[in-house]
């Protein structure tokens, strides 16, 4: 079997990178991540001709310098596994700034044909191209592509092919342009030594790393110091022509090397590439849009306007697919409970595992909507305009303008869920914004929280309830701003990260590339489901399970039963009642035992034990142990809050819509003051992310920062809850 | 002549203008060469966010944005023509 020929995509975004790849490979792509950072990494396959083609979708960058992940990740691709061709997909209605990376491509020596995409766009512009003449002057194929419409898809694809043939086992040839004379007789020098020694040659142009050290290119310096001595010798002569260039020009060897470069760019656009169409420059429809979208005062509006359309789009277009698949789970918990004997296994699969992975599945139509709809925002440019308007505002808090959107989808308008809510900050490119924003966006009052928000103010605050909720929401949105302030004033310190960002032309998407994007994501969260959580959940189960009750009390709740059934039987015959009547009078006495008993078991397993070891200490917010156990058990799920709190109140399982005996009997306890409700409201809402959520920190970033989230917000919680439990009792 | 050239960040919506000098270093620097703004580009501001910061900028044939405190370090020199 012959081997594929590999053909990697690379390109600006914006340029319809992926809408290229997405056109070429379709479903027969398979995406995840480079090892230890979160730059997507897709691969696809397809058959050109008797050739099979695998096709690597490199980041997109603007360039190869190695200040973004997205850059370093492009650039050693190339450096190590040496693909047979590169397609350089570029925005020809930019096409000066686009070939600033085709540049950096061909010094390293990769074999780089061009696709000209958006050859619309550019004729709207009024630019003529002429790729003909573009491909003699830089000696490589141009193939024009509308990728959108799919036209040229067909030519791309043959010429990649034939491309990645001809170059297969060739020596790569980089591209030398001049410097000038300041830095070119420096270059040689470099060179030379380069040469000499056969420093790092196994992996770039010697001329290439020559031009890094001029560069003062991190990754470049450190791989060359522990490559061997000429290293010193080179930062020496690096050293020496900056200093040079800044007392004679005033200017780093850095802006030089771009300056040159940009002039290397016009000198082959002016040779009758491009041109511009002799008339009156349009104001085109891109602008005019945006004319409406970003003005003044509308475009903060309809900002508004859209969040909240894709906010209930995602939570009521949601419920209907998750009804389903609670009944789904609902009916699996129904037959496993029937088919399974009574005993630990049933208790095993049911409790453990069908609710737990159920409860995380139920989430995948949410997911699904909500990445559609960002997909949609991303992919048409709308998102980049979101993050232009509110980078002011965000800015001040050490945040990005690309943060609202994790805010929001995390419960930032109550409701939401953290899960997708973190996910969705994978928009953002600047690793400490995104890290603040990831530890922040789990503060916003999600769905799960809501319940017991709605309990506690049902109670505490009947007269004032839509003016609680709104308090809490607000609360969280205080605490997400100010604990990120806080966050990059300490331990994710650092300058923010420049919004020098591009404003795409708007789009209309392609509907495949939106339900591709959603899919991978929403992939991601499945396959996570299954493994991670399901342990966590079985976890907590055993937690709340064992140890079991000793057989002396099993057998006092059975002689209690027996004694339940007999007095029920006794009264009903007393009263005189029909067999129904009867019947139902010993299934509620029946069912009063069995939940004394759940309430004993709890108390007395290991769940059990930690909530009433805590309370010592978390008295001080004014928790008992069953606020204790409940929240413990929160930490899988918010939900699990309200239902475990009826199963220590002995009401049996509660459902958290349906809560109103619950309700009582918080309201009968007397050591339940408005004190304790609004501690624990505020202990909730800040709290530990549940555990998915924490799952999810960790996959955006990596552990480290999970479970820095879990303890700093639970520390932050409780502090808060102490603080209002005793400001509010003095009182 | 030299009168003429102030920081990015006074220039009004509308106005053309080209780039003189960019004073920024670091990640920044880079990041503005890559985009194209080098000395000699031609640019104008077509719009700034609701709260005045940050500001768009077509040149090269795309829309760019950056902060003010980033268009400080870029000083330009208005056409003529635009006045």
């Amino acid at each position: 079997m012959q081997k594929p020929l590999v053909i990697a995509l690379a390109g600006n975004p914006n340029a319809g990178k992926t809408t290229v790849f997405n056109a070429i490979t379709g479903a027969r792509q398979h995406v995840g991540n480079y090892p230890g950072i979160t730059v997507e990494r897709k691969e696809g396959c397809v058959t050109c001709g008797d050739r099979k083609l695998q096709l690597v979708d490199l980041p997109g960058t603007y360039s190869l310098t190695a200040y973004s992940q997205e850059e370093v990740v492009a650039r050693e691709y190339l450096a190590d596994e040496r693909p047979d061709a590169v397609i350089h997909v570029l925005n020809a209605s930019a096409l000066e700034r686009n070939l600033y990376l085709t540049v950096q491509l061909l010094e390293l020596g990769a074999p780089v044909m061009l696709a000209l995409n958006v050859m619309d766009e550019a004729r709207a512009h009024g630019w003529i191209v002429d790729s003909e003449r573009l491909s003699k002057l830089l000696d490589l194929p141009v193939v024009e592509t509308i990728a959108r419409t799919g036209k040229g898809m067909d030519e791309l694809l043959a010429a990649a092919g034939t491309h990645a043939q001809e170059n297969q086992n060739a020596d790569w040839k980089p591209l030398t342009i001049s410097y000038g004379p300041d830095l070119d007789p420096v270059i040689a020098e470099m060179v030379d030594a380069i040469e000499r020694e056969k420093f790092l040659t196994d992996r770039y142009p010697a001329r290439w790393t020559a031009i890094k050290y001029l560069e003062r290119d991190d990754a470049v310096l450190e791989q060359g110091r522990n490559a061997g001595k000429v290293a010193e010798t080179l930062e020496d002569l690096a050293r020496r022509v900056a200093e040079h260039c800044r007392t004679t020009l005033n200017m780093d060897p850095e802006a030089i090397i771009a300056d040159y470069r940009y002039g290397f760019i016009s000198s082959i656009l002016k040779q009758g590439v491009l041109s511009r169409e002799d008339r009156k420059e349009r104001i085109l429809l891109s602008d005019k849009i945006d004319r409406v979208l970003t003005q003044r005062l509308v475009g903060p509006i309809i900002m508004v306007a859209v969040l909240f359309a894709i906010y209930n789009l995602t939570f009521v277009l949601g419920e209907v697919p998750m009804g389903w698949l609670e009944s789904l789970f609902g009916f699996l918990h129904d037959t496993a409970a029937s088919i399974l004997p009574d005993g630990l296994l049933q208790s095993l699969v049911v409790s453990g595992v069908i609710d737990g992975v159920g409860g995380v599945l139920g989430f995948v139509p949410l997911i699904m909507i909500m990445f559609f709809c960002i997909s949609f925002l991303e992919d048409s440019g709308y998102m980049a305009r979101v993050a232009y308007m509110l980078d002011k505002v965000f800015n001040f808090f050490g945040l990005h303008g690309s943060s609202v959107m994790p805010f929001i989808i995390s419960g930032g308008i109550a409701g939401g869920c953290a899960v997708p809510g973190v996910m969705a900050a994978r928009t953002l490119r600047s690793p400490k914004e995104k890290i603040a924003t990831v530890l922040t966006a789990p503060f916003m009052t999600c769905g799960a929280k809501l319940p017991v928000f709605i309990l506690l103010v049902g109670v505490f605050f009947p007269t004032h309830q839509a003016l609680a909720l709104f308090l809490v929401s607000l609360a969280g949105w205080t605490m997400a701003l100010v604990t990120s302030k806080v966050l990059r004033c300490t331990v994710i310190r650092g300058p923010s990260t420049p919004f020098v960002l591009e404003l795409p032309p708007y789009r209309m998407p392609t509907f495949r590339g939106m339900c591709i994007h959603t899919w991978e994501r929403t992939w991601h969260y499945i396959k996570k489901a299954g493994t991670v959580i399901l342990a966590v959940s079985i976890l907590l189960w055993a937690l709340m399970t064992f140890p079991s009750l000793p057989q002396d009390q099993v057998t006092q709740f059975e002689t209690m039963a027996e004694t339940a059934q007999t007095q029920a039987l006794a009264e009903a015959q007393a009263q005189n009642l029909s067999t129904e009547e009867t019947d139902a009078l010993v299934t509620s006495s029946l069912d009063d035992v069995a939940n004394q008993e759940a309430e004993a078991a709890l108390l007395h397993s290991y769940a059990g034990r930690i909530g009433t070891a805590l309370e010592p200490v978390t008295s001080w917010a004014g928790f008992d142990w069953r606020l204790n156990i409940a929240l413990v058990g929160g930490f899988a799920a918010k939900e699990v809050v309200i239902s475990t709190l009826g199963t220590s109140y002995s009401l049996g399982e509660v459902d958290p819509e349906d809560s109103g005996s619950l309700a009582e009997r918080i309201e009968s306890n007397p050591n339940f003051t408005m004190a304790t409700a609004v501690a624990l409201m505020a202990f909730v809402l800040i709290y530990a992310p549940c555990f998915v959520t924490v799952v999810t920190i960790a996959k955006e970033t990596n552990w480290k920062w999970a479970i820095f989230s879990t303890a700093y917000s639970t520390i932050i919680g409780f502090v808060l809850a102490v603080v209002l439990y005793q400001g509010l009792s003095v009182t | 002549m030299s009168e003429q050239i102030h920081s990015l960040r006074g220039l009004a919506v509308g106005v053309k203008a080209e780039v003189r000098r960019i004073e920024a270093h670091g990640e920044l620097g880079r990041r503005i060469r890559d985009m194209g703004l080098i000395p000699g580009t031609e640019i104008e501001v077509i719009g700034r966010a609701p709260l005045k910061d940050p500001v768009a900028l077509r040149l090269r044939g795309f829309t760019l944005t950056l902060r003010n405190n980033e268009a400080d370090f870029i000083y330009v020199e208005p056409l003529a023509s635009s006045n």
